[in-house]
């Protein structure tokens, strides 16, 4: 019987949500690394029991987690994240040049096809790769080289965000970086372009075709379209259909084009799902209402998902990385709040029910599709 | 052996239940009890001071005999009653934060 495993990174320890594959009755493991932040957990495709989680705190730093049996047990393997040769130095808020800092790492995205290689995204921002399972980790250096001296911190921190591996090319590598913008590489991560043009940010970068320093928040694609891409910007839901060369905004007529995550249907490459949020400066949803907003048309045209959702006096936040799909038949998304709920559609998005009402703030959910 | 007074949280990362032991090759310094810790303990390399540089993370103090050691170079000596065992060598998480 197929079924469903629910990794979620909080403020406060991670917790792993299953159920089986009608999605209906869930149990609740953790909380794991009880009292740590878990920014990320994340399943290998490649084995599905073999899972990596980030743990860290303020006082003892960054452990990196591995687990061999879908995390029943845990193992620390390595968290020596040097940067390659000298660090170097980025932006700083003053406008002037700071020294680059290693201090968490916010995603871990291991290969498709094997365990043992996974990739992870820090803050400072740069991206890590290890082929051992964890143990060791390298630099791809090449990423800072283009132009990191002008990149500098968002609110939440210079932070390597997102990895996406395009499954038809394993020289392919999109990441995205807050506040640098969006990143391509096409050799495996020996060098970068970065892939920002169309994205406008006219308050914050008033120089129109500016090559880096975009607010990106997320980006997805779908498996087996992977040249088309989905961005939620600090405001503008944007897509591009030649791999990040060009983006055009598709935030049409979203209540608010402010947001975090954004994730694609399992099963429809056309479908996408964003969080509106109020502003920049009011994270919580437009009107108290929490409201996934759904685009059966890559963009453009939005619907909203209000089915089982609190619809007043909602404040929470979705956090970049707290929302995600499974593959099962119907598509299921998931997403956690700062509010500490994990909600769950089981019909692609039509209604909703919380897994979980009261755990930490939410700052990850992955899901996997088990066999 | 010189005992060593780990926090919760390093504890149960290193899944230890109480106070651990340590000895030490040569003079009994603060940086050779850390290194022995670590030896001993791999997984809290970079939990309780930087990886290449050895400097003690912001948030961590060492305390020994009712005194806070935290600012002494590494290469100083540990008190007598600490390198005897009757005292241990204490690592703080620092009270900070929520």
């Amino acid at each position: 019987m197929s079924g469903v495993r629910v990794l979620v990174g909080t403020h406060k320890g991670a917790f792993i949500l299953t159920s089986d594959e009608r999605r209906k009755d869930w149990k609740v493991s953790g909380p794991h690394f009880a009292g740590w932040e878990v920014y990320h957990m994340n399943g290998s495709s490649a084995d599905p029991n073999r899972l990596y989680a980030s743990q860290s705190t303020g006082w003892f730093g960054q452990i990196i987690q591995r687990s061999d049996d879908g995390g029943q047990t845990w193992e620390p393997v390595g968290n020596k994240f040097a940067y390659d040769g000298v660090p170097g130095t980025h932006l700083w808020y003053d406008g002037t040049q700071h020294p680059w800092e290693f201090k968490r790492v916010w995603r871990l995205e291991p290969s498709p096809t094997d365990p043992d290689t996974v990739y992870a995204g820090v803050e400072d921002a740069a991206l890590f790769k290890s082929t051992d399972g964890g143990q060791t980790w390298q630099e791809l250096p090449g990423l800072r080289e283009v132009k990191g001296n002008l990149w500098q911190p968002g609110a939440g921190g210079m932070c390597l965000h997102t990895i996406l591996l395009d499954p038809r090319n394993a020289q392919r590598i999109f990441v995205a970086i807050s506040a640098a913008g969006a990143f391509r590489t096409d050799d495996g991560g020996v060098t970068w372009l970065p892939i920002n043009q169309g994205l406008k940010s006219p308050y914050e970068l008033p120089e129109a075709n500016v090559e880096v320093g975009h607010c990106v928040h997320n980006i997805a694609m779908h498996p087996s379209r992977p040249d088309v891409l989905f961005m939620q910007k600090h405001w503008d839901v944007m897509r591009s259909d030649n791999a990040g060369d060009l983006w055009h905004e598709v935030s049409g007529n979203l209540p608010s084009d402010f947001g975090f995550p954004i994730a694609v249907h399992a099963h429809e490459p056309n479908t996408i799902y964003v969080v509106p949020i109020k502003s920049d400066s009011e994270h919580f949803p437009p009107d108290g209402k929490l409201r996934v907003y759904r685009s059966r048309t890559g963009g453009d045209e939005w619907e909203a998902l209000t089915n089982g959702l609190p619809q007043s006096d909602c404040y929470v936040n979705i956090l970049r990385s707290a929302m995600a799909v499974d593959s099962l038949d119907s598509c299921g998304i998931y997403f956690g709040t700062t509010g500490g709920q994990v909600y769950a559609s089981s019909d692609s998005g039509d209604s909703w029910m919380p897994i979980v009402s009261n755990l930490p703030a939410v700052l990850s959910v992955e899901v996997q599709t088990l066999p | 052996m010189i005992r060593v007074v780990l926090p919760h949280h390093l504890r149960t990362l290193a899944q230890v239940t109480s106070e651990v032991e340590v000895s030490v090759d040569g003079l009994a310094t603060q940086g050779a009890v850390l290194d022995a810790l670590e030896s001993l303990y791999p997984m809290l390399r970079g939990t309780i001071r930087d990886h290449v540089t050895k400097q003690r993370r912001p948030f961590i103090r060492f305390f020994a005999c009712g005194e806070d050691l935290s600012l002494e170079p590494n290469d100083s000596i540990l008190p007598d009653a600490v390198i005897k065992g009757t005292e241990p060598f204490r690592i703080i998480g620092a009270m900070a934060g929520g």
